[in-house]
């Protein structure tokens, strides 16, 4: 059957073991002159590489001991990390706090769970749950100064924990904000029209950063005097606003993609305009553009790492900062490769789960 | 689409607009009033006045005292010059990558697809800063400087390339080869004897070359001297790394563009031109890439405004661009926050969209050719 599906290969006879993996090997490595050459090059690269990589990370490695003393060899210094773990997934949230984080990502999974899995009844209920409900939560979780929680101050958060945060709150906000931008660029009313357009092509056209920069330092300017607001928070509604833009554009991507003959369909039915966007067209819309807004979360997950530059400390930023402790110096390797294993591990788990999506959404029609 | 907006909708709208300019004009009086009370003033008038810091890169002569214009101007050719090179090293990577991602060679196939992997789920930030502190920071220092290809040299002061000095003629000529170079694009579509000039235009390139040598004095190599390295032009390692960072992960995303834009087109075309009788080449040349450009032309415009707009991380290595100068020491001595932030915003915006529209022109004429 398979063999049928993938036409390019010929049907490997039976055979056993040595003989099978020698044909394997001459129609995939050295099906031509060319082709072997580039077999051969690539595999002496790869002896000239991987062993050294492999001595420093793995073989020559220390990630035992408690302080800079344990690591002897020259390879990688694995215990920098391990000591040090802590603060790079909670920041520098009090330790005997810790429960409530791991509290708050366990109610995120939770949540997310219904939301992704196949043939849930009520999913959108379930979605209402994790943007609406969740938040909330979470929120009184974190922050505290209710149900006799200890009140925890922003300044204190970081970490992977300020990413997941950061990033969550991004998507429940411009998901939102970014399907009614995306109606009023295709709205019919020329103002509506044009503040949209207006809206998503400056955030477009500007960098993150300055966007960040903006709600670091300028608005505090432009706030009344006396009025002031959170630092995190002002962060986090740049993100919000910025975001919404490609958001609002994938979402303009999913209506496109409603054929035309659904809403004349339901307007011929005598639905209202907004009936038939909300029960009709949304609905549709989503469905098709689940991967591309996977594809904007894992964008904006791997860009929550800039508020590192506007002295936030999320985990890249406690990385630096740790890697500035003078009882720890010279393990900057070590550190930026971690966090960027960190950022692998989510982001390839998220971009897995939205390619598996497309695939069934693609067999689906 | 199918049914007019009501009138209620209609008025409607008038009362949004009146709302948006309310909260603009509420938050712009504030900001007025505090500005007053900090400067007496807001405008762009401190642009004149004289600067107090050092640009330690730049491409046009800079000396401390020079008004913030100026400044403006030598940020915008840094911000400038990291994309170019980026922009132009991320295509040529991003091409080599997604032609390997198409294989028969399974090994290639996968190598291509794991650095894409890698590179695309790691943040660019990380990847930036990973260049220039754990690679670019521990390269030995001048004394023991690596040796590249052509004269290169690299250490830790940067990266060192040999340098031209041109002759008498070098003024003239090299202006003229670039001129020519330039040329090629428009070149391309030129009728000639009832076709298009096509690939003949590049017949420009060796000419170009030819005037660019003949317009050489003589070549002057980077060498140490003493403590440190002298001749040659040298490339600061917060510039190498910025766009070693951009072109690395810019690639990634264009190799993708590029082996979705070749996969798109049919199997059929090809089949077709062959058994016309075109030679491979010709195939490829005249049927497949062409089809292929008019499908990647707009998602790698976008790209290619990511590598613009993502320059600005440029500051998390201390390269003197646009962010790093105008939201850091020059907004700083100046005390001008909402200027600046004026002055940022509308440099990427202006460049972002003198960029779209020249890449949505290109696109209108790459379309007409598949018509």
């Amino acid at each position: 059957m398979s063999d049928l599906v993938a036409g390019r290969h010929e049907p490997t006879q039976g055979g056993v073991f040595p003989q099978r993996a020698i044909d394997w090997a001459r129609r995939n490595l050295f099906s031509s002159v060319f082709n072997s050459l580039l077999t051969i090059t690539v595999l002496v690269l790869a002896g000239l590489i991987l062993p050294p990589l492999f001595r420093w990370a793995v073989s020559h490695a220390t990630i035992s001991g408690t302080s800079r003393a344990a690591c002897t060899g020259d390879g990688a210094c694995w215990t920098f990390i391990r000591v040090r773990l802590p603060l790079f997934f909670y920041g520098n949230y009090p330790s005997d706090q810790h429960w409530r984080i791991d509290l708050a990502f366990a109610l995120l999974v939770a949540f997310c769970i219904p939301v992704l899995r196949d043939g849930v009844r009520h999913r959108w209920l379930w979605v209402l749950l994790l943007l609406v409900v969740f938040p909330v939560l979470a929120a009184g979780l974190l922050w505290g100064g209710v149900f006799g929680l200890t009140y925890v101050d922003t300044s204190l958060w970081g970490g992977l924990m300020l990413d997941v945060i950061a990033s969550f709150i991004t998507v429940a906000g411009s998901l939102p904000l970014g399907i009614l931008l995306a109606f009023g660029r295709r709205s019919q009313l020329p103002v509506v029209r044009s503040l949209s357009i207006g809206y998503i092509e400056l955030w477009r056209g500007v960098p993150l950063l300055t966007v960040l920069f903006m709600s670091a330092v300028v608005v505090p300017l432009f706030l009344p005097n006396g009025v002031t607001i959170d630092r995190l928070l002002r962060a986090l509604a740049a993100l919000v606003l910025f975001n919404a833009a490609y958001m609002a554009e994938v979402v303009r991507g999913g209506l496109q993609g409603v054929q035309p003959g659904q809403e004349e369909a339901a307007h011929s039915l005598g639905l209202r305009w907004w009936q038939v966007q909300a029960f009709i067209v949304l609905p549709q819309a989503l469905r098709i553009i689940v991967p591309g807004i996977i594809n904007t979360v894992v964008d904006l997950f791997k860009d929550t790492t800039l508020l590192t530059i506007i002295g936030l400390f999320d985990l890249l930023g406690m990385v630096e900062q740790a890697l500035k402790d003078p009882a720890w110096l010279g393990f900057a390797t070590e550190g930026y490769v971690f966090s960027a294993m960190v950022f692998f591990v989510c982001c390839y788990a998220m971009s897995a789960y939205g390619r598996n999506m497309e695939r069934r959404l693609a067999k689906g029609q | 689409m199918v049914r007019r907006p009501s009138p209620r909708a209609r008025a409607a709208q008038w009362v949004l607009l009146a709302g948006v300019v309310a909260v603009a004009w509420f938050l712009g009086s504030i900001a007025a009033t505090n500005s007053v009370r900090r400067h007496g003033s807001f405008g762009f008038d401190f642009l004149a006045d004289p600067t107090n810091f050092e640009i330690p890169f730049r491409l046009i002569p800079w000396a401390v005292g020079d008004t913030y214009a100026r400044a403006l101007l030598v940020c915008v050719l840094n911000t400038l010059l990291a994309s170019a090179i980026s922009i132009v090293a991320a295509t040529l990577l991003g091409l080599l990558v997604g032609i390997m991602r198409l294989s028969t060679n399974w090994l290639v196939r996968n190598i291509a697809l794991a650095f894409i992997e890698l590179v695309r789920n790691t943040p660019q930030l990380v990847q930036i800063i990973f260049w220039y502190i754990a690679v670019l920071q521990t390269l030995p220092g001048p004394r023991q400087s690596i040796t590249l290809p052509a004269g290169v040299l690299l250490n830790i002061r940067g990266l060192y390339l040999p340098s031209f000095v041109a002759n008498d003629f070098g003024a003239l000529l090299w202006p003229l080869a670039l001129v020519l170079v330039l040329a090629i694009p428009f070149m391309w579509r030129v009728p000639w004897r009832g076709f298009p000039l096509g690939v003949k235009s590049l017949l420009l390139l060796p000419l170009a070359i030819l005037l660019f040598v003949a317009g050489i004095n003589h070549t002057e190599l980077p060498a140490l001297h003493g403590f440190n390295i002298t001749g040659g032009v040298q490339v600061v390692p917060e510039l190498v790394a910025l766009c070693l960072g951009l072109s690395i992960y810019g690639a990634a995303f264009i190799a993708e563009i590029v082996r979705a834009a070749i996969l798109s087109v049919h199997k059929g075309q090809r089949e077709a031109a062959l058994s016309l009788g075109l030679r491979p080449l010709q195939v490829l040349s005249k049927i497949t890439l062409p089809q292929a450009l008019r499908v990647m032309v707009p998602p790698i415009t976008s790209q290619y405004l990511n590598i613009i707009k993502s320059s600005s991380l440029g500051a998390a290595v201390a390269y003197p661009e646009l962010y790093e100068i105008f939201a850091g020491t020059a907004m700083m001595q100046s005390n001008r926050e909402i200027e600046s932030i004026v002055l940022l915003m509308g440099v990427f915006l202006s460049i972002s969209l003198i960029v779209s529209a020249f890449m949505n022109w290109y696109n209108r004429r790459v379309a007409l050719v598949g018509r």
